[in-house]
């Protein structure tokens, strides 16, 4: 994430980090306040205390088998990517980047961390 | 000159046995290009060409169509002429036709013999008595079948190698069987006198009584029995059914007749390239007398078929004699046959052994200076045939001490590898597969032993050469280094088989232990189910326990099917497909509650479709209070015991299926397995389950069960194999207790029980021999993982619903619990189903609106409907 956006953005608290689940994603809903239309954001968001980074976020959104659907997915690495695989048609997306590994396709990801036992994303 | 049609070259074939229809095949496959052939196919047989090596197999349920290797449409597609019940008498060699016994008259410029030979019956008076019979066609069968309902004993006279086949199929029809042999010892002509010896004994023991050195001098009424023999010392045997098997005879009548060379003893003489002493006749099979020698086996039939094929289109072939080794099972007991047996090479020099206690004997047959194995016999066990068998063919030099080849623990046992083979070294004799044609299917892209079976045609006749062509193919590939890639994910270098040894003989429970110990990295959507299947196959915990979250698919992890939309569906089990009308009604209930679309599927229960992640455990609660339980629809294990209504309404009926089919579905129910296992039950013949098209089949007969095992319907169907016939309730459950558990220990990820089948070497004898006759001694402990798992079966949806934990899972959100906006569903004759792109026109939906003026509002003709 650039840091000239930073400026505009805040980091959120979404949920306890008791309540993300190891080696498993959840998902969070990022209501959008201002917006007339009905489209709030999904974000999955997972925990591999076993990685270094230890926690993820990437959108929820499976743009090939377009269904909100990626935290279900299971996750584990190819390779250097450390990866969700869709539970829809398995295509791995690297939860660092967002990118889809076998198809031109990638998904948002967000900067995640955790203050205090809080999970907080920057949005 | 006007351009000329080419007039085809008209080849007419007579008989339409085994190597007849061989030879047409051939034919067929090599003039595909150039349309210069026209056949013309006569058989004296009211069916066109079937398996006769596997006929036994028709006492074992096969019917004729099982047997069958082509059919009508085979020929018509293939522009084959064709006609049964058609038997030639008369060939005019001048004018170049034949005739039938119907007198119908069809021209030929190339002429095959291929009429085969006929069952000899020694002029015994009172042989031709009504319940005197012989053993050769599908029609000879039926008789028998017929005779022995109203028949307690029987005789079958000649102790060869159908003799003895023959015998077995009397003893499998419930009959007191006797085999009785003029010479002193049984299968003379494949089996020294030690072997023979040894052979009497154990068949003895399996209840059928041998007679040897005895000739019957007279058949009159019996006594007790319908018959009585009389032999030429004076003693008696009392039967109400005689099986001549006292060899066979070429049918040469033709050749006889027509002035066509036959040999001293009979059979039509050819050179090697299959002509008769007329040119444009030739002659296959075991009509055909070549070099002196009749040949009894199918596989120098087939080679002869090629030659001939090939010479009569111009190519160069020759037949150049066959080896007749044979190996196969009588009754139990393995025999084995090599070259010279007897030992008649002068010179020659014999290694034997000889186990009595266990039934075993073992002889080599070398030649004088100890360098070349000239034949063997092998009795009650052979497993040392394949390698014996390369050494006599291959002419490969024997080792030191050529006795270790045999010996139990020679310790220096030479295995004879694969890889020491010439590529000229035949694999599968059958079908005349080489090692090279191996290699060149190979080359050509072949990369399983599947696919090298399906272009070579190897192990697709007698099947006695499977486990070589396995390890052949299995070798060749991994010189290539294609290497036959065993390692399931790039976190674990281990075969799924040997992941579940390790985790049984290590006690693993987890997937972090097993990933520590024995693999690298975080694992992945492979190896993470995989082992998720087998801790829950070895220990049966609940599938959602808290160290195995995240090991899922994520239809395991919800207990329920995703659809292409994110919702699930949710599918009770119904076992056998019986449900009350109470229970029903519930169902309806449910899915009007939730406004799920609803459907009956095709393995007889009801699926509901379009559930929210959330709505799953309301919906479940309510199906649990009601008594339903999880159907597994989302698991690699079992999904539903077909039945059909069987003997409880059934006019056909003979047994009760349909409580077969609960029993078994409440037995094996959640038991985990590398693929998905579906069984069916049917209540009689007529198979209204369709049984033989699922992982395990029953069906029922007057005097128990059938069994059928590995079917498939789906992607690639395949027939279940026969496994065993007529059993009681105990031994059905006890089989099939063995065959999945020897499934769930061995099978590969992902491999349906047909396709395990396919590879497994030795194939179904082989799952006989472990399951039936625990060859492996492994089947206590088989029953026993079974036990553990049927004792500590458990509801996952119930466990779930009474979890908290568990059911934190199935919010939606973290952080809310607002719906995902993104499910959209239309209406479609009366139900939802999810909309597709060019419906999900962006509605305005403000929450208080009522549903129908919603409806309304949508201008399209589908509807978009709310979620529920
Ligand atoms: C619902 C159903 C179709 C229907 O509307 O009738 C169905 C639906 C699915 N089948 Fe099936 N199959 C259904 C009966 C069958 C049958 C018929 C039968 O069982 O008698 C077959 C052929 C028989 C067989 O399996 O040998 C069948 C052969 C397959 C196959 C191919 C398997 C193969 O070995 O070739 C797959 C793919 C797979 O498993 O890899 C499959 C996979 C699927 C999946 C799981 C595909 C998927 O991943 O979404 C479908 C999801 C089920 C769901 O969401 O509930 N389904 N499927 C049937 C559920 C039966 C049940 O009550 O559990
Ligand atoms: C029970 C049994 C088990 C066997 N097991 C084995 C085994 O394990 N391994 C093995 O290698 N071999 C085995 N054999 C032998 C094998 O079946 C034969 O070698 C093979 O079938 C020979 O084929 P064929 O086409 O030459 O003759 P056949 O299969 O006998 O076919 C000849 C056909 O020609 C027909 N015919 C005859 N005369 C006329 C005419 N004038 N006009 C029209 N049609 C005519 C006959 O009716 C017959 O249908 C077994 C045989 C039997 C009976
Ligand atoms: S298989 Fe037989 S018993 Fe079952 S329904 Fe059909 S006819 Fe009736
Ligand atoms: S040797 Fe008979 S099938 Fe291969």
């Amino acid at each position: 994430m650039s840091l000239n956006s930073e400026s505009s953005q805040k980091w959120q608290t979404i949920c306890q980090l008791d309540d993300l689940v190891s080696n498993a994603g959840v998902c969070a809903l990022l209501e959008q306040t201002n917006s007339t239309l009905n489209d709030s954001e999904q974000v999955a968001i997972f925990h591999l205390p076993n990685t270094e980074q230890q926690v993820y976020a990437i959108g929820n959104y499976d743009p090939i088998g377009q269904a909100n659907v990626l935290y279900r997915g299971i996750v584990g690495n190819i390779g250097d990517d450390i990866v969700v695989a869709s539970p829809l048609y398995k295509q791995h997306f690297s939860l660092r980047t967002g990118q889809c590994l076998q198809e031109d396709a990638k998904v948002k990801n967000y900067p995640v961390r955790i203050v205090d036992q809080q999970v907080q994303l920057l949005v | 000159m006007d351009s000329q049609v080419v007039r085809k070259t008209k080849v007419v074939v007579i008989g339409n046995g085994m190597v007849g229809h061989h030879f047409v095949e051939q034919l067929v496959e090599l003039s595909k290009k150039e349309q210069v052939i026209e056949i013309t196919v006569l058989s004296a047989e009211s069916r066109l060409a079937y398996d006769r090596v596997h006929l036994s197999e028709y006492f074992a349920g096969k019917s004729a169509a099982d047997l069958a290797m082509t059919d009508e449409e085979t020929y018509q597609n293939w522009q084959i002429n064709f006609a049964v019940d058609a038997k030639v008498s008369h060939i005019d060699k001048d004018e170049k036709f034949v005739e039938t016994e119907q007198g119908q008259r069809y021209d030929y410029d190339k002429l095959v013999l291929a009429t085969g030979s006929y069952p000899f019956v020694p002029p015994i008076p009172g042989k031709d008595q009504e319940h005197c019979l012989v053993y050769r066609t599908i029609d000879d069968l039926e008789a028998i079948n017929a005779s022995a309902k109203v028949s307690k004993v029987g005789v079958v006279i000649g102790g060869g190698l159908l003799g003895l086949e023959a015998a077995n199929a009397l003893k499998q029809l419930g009959l007191k069987t006797h085999v009785v042999e003029f010479a002193p010892q049984l299968m003379g002509v494949q089996v020294d006198a030690g072997g023979g010896r040894l052979l009497k004994d154990k068949i003895n023991q399996l209840g059928v009584e041998v007679h040897t050195s005895k000739a019957t001098s007279e058949i009159i009424a019996g006594e007790q029995s319908r018959y009585k023999l009389c032999f030429s010392d004076g003693s008696e045997l009392e039967t109400d059914l005689i099986l001549f098997s006292a060899g066979i005879r070429p049918y040469d009548n033709l050749a006889r007749s027509f002035d066509l060379a036959v040999g001293e003893r009979g059979g039509i003489v050819i050179d090697n390239q299959c002509q008769t002493s007329t040119k444009n006749i030739y002659a296959i099979g075991e009509c055909a007398l070549w070099n002196n020698f009749i040949f009894g086996l199918v596989a120098p039939g087939y080679a002869m078929a090629k030659v001939a094929a090939e010479h009569i289109l111009g190519q160069s072939a020759e037949f150049t004699g066959a080896d007749m080794s044979t190996k196969l099972k009588l009754m139990g007991v393995e025999v084995g046959s090599i070259g010279d047996a007897h030992a008649k090479a002068a010179g020659s020099l014999c290694y034997t052994y000889e186990n009595q206690p266990n039934g075993v004997y073992k002889k080599i047959v070398i030649n004088a200076d100890k360098t070349q194995l000239l034949g063997a016999v092998l009795i009650g066990d052979t497993s040392e045939y394949d390698t014996l068998l390369q050494y006599m063919l291959n002419g490969i030099e024997l080792p030191e001490s050529p006795e270790a080849l045999i010996l139990p623990m020679a310790a220096d046992k030479p295995a004879l590898g694969v890889d020491a083979l010439p590529d000229s070294a035949t694999i599968c004799s059958c079908h005349n597969v080489t090692k090279g044609d191996i290699v060149s299917a190979i080359d050509n892209g072949a990369c399983t032993v599947g696919d090298v079976k399906s272009c070579t045609k190897a192990s697709s006749g007698c099947g006695g050469c499977t486990a070589l062509v396995k390890n052949v193919t299995d070798s060749i590939l991994e010189q290539r280094g294609v290497e036959v890639k065993k390692d399931i994910c790039e976190h674990f270098a281990y075969s799924r088989r040997e992941l579940f040894d390790i985790v049984k003989v290590e006690k693993i429970t987890t997937f972090e232990q097993l990933l520590s110990s024995h693999g690298q990295g975080l694992g992945c959507e492979v190896c993470k189910p995989l082992t998720a299947s087998i801790l829950a196959s070895v220990w049966n915990d609940y599938i959602l326990e808290k160290s195995h979250v995240g090991l899922q698919d994520t239809n395991d992890t919800f207990l329920a099917n995703m659809q292409k939309d994110g919702t699930y569906s949710v599918v009770p089990r119904i076992a056998a497909g019986e449900i009350t009308p109470d229970k029903l009604i519930v169902l309806g209930e449910v899915a009007k509650k939730y406004n799920l679309y609803t459907k009956i599927t095709g393995g007889q229960r009801v699926d509901l479709f379009g559930a929210r992640v959330e709505q799953l455990p309301l919906i479940w609660q309510e199906l649990v209070e009601a008594g339903f339980e999880t159907g597994h629809a989302y698991g690699k294990s079992l999904r539903t015991v077909k039945s059909c209504v069987g003997s409880s309404w059934c006019r056909y009926g003979v047994q009760d299926s349909i409580s077969m089919a609960i029993l078994l579905e409440n037995r094996y129910k959640g038991l985990r397995a590398p693929h998905k296992i579906k069984f069916a039950v049917s209540g009689c013949t007529r198979e209204c389950a369709e049984a033989q098209s699922k992982d395990i089949g029953i069906i029922a007969t007057d005097k128990g069960w059938n069994l059928y095992v590995c079917g498939n319907g789906g992607m690639k169907p395949r027939h279940g194999d026969l496994f065993a016939t007529d059993l009681d309730d105990e031994t059905l459950v006890k089989y099939i207790d063995r065959v999945l558990m020897f499934y769930v220990n061995t099978g590969d990820r992902l491999q349906r029980t047909s396709v395990w089948m396919d590879n497994l070497a030795g194939g179904l004898s082989y799952l006989q021999s472990v399951v039936i006759e625990d060859s492996l001694q492994i089947s206590t402990e088989l029953e026993k993982q079974m036990q553990s798992i049927v004792g500590t079966y458990q509801c996952e949806w119930k466990t779930t619903l009474a979890d908290p934990e568990a059911l934190k899972r199935f919010k939606p959100f973290v952080n809310s619990d607002k719906a995902d906006s993104n499910i959209v569903f239309v209406e479609e004759r009366q139900q939802i189903r999810p909309a597709y792109p060019h419906e999900r026109i962006p509605v305005q939906v403000s929450d208080n609106e009522p549903k129908t003026s919603l409806e309304k509002s949508s201008a399209q003709s589908a509807k978009i409907v709310e979620p529920a």
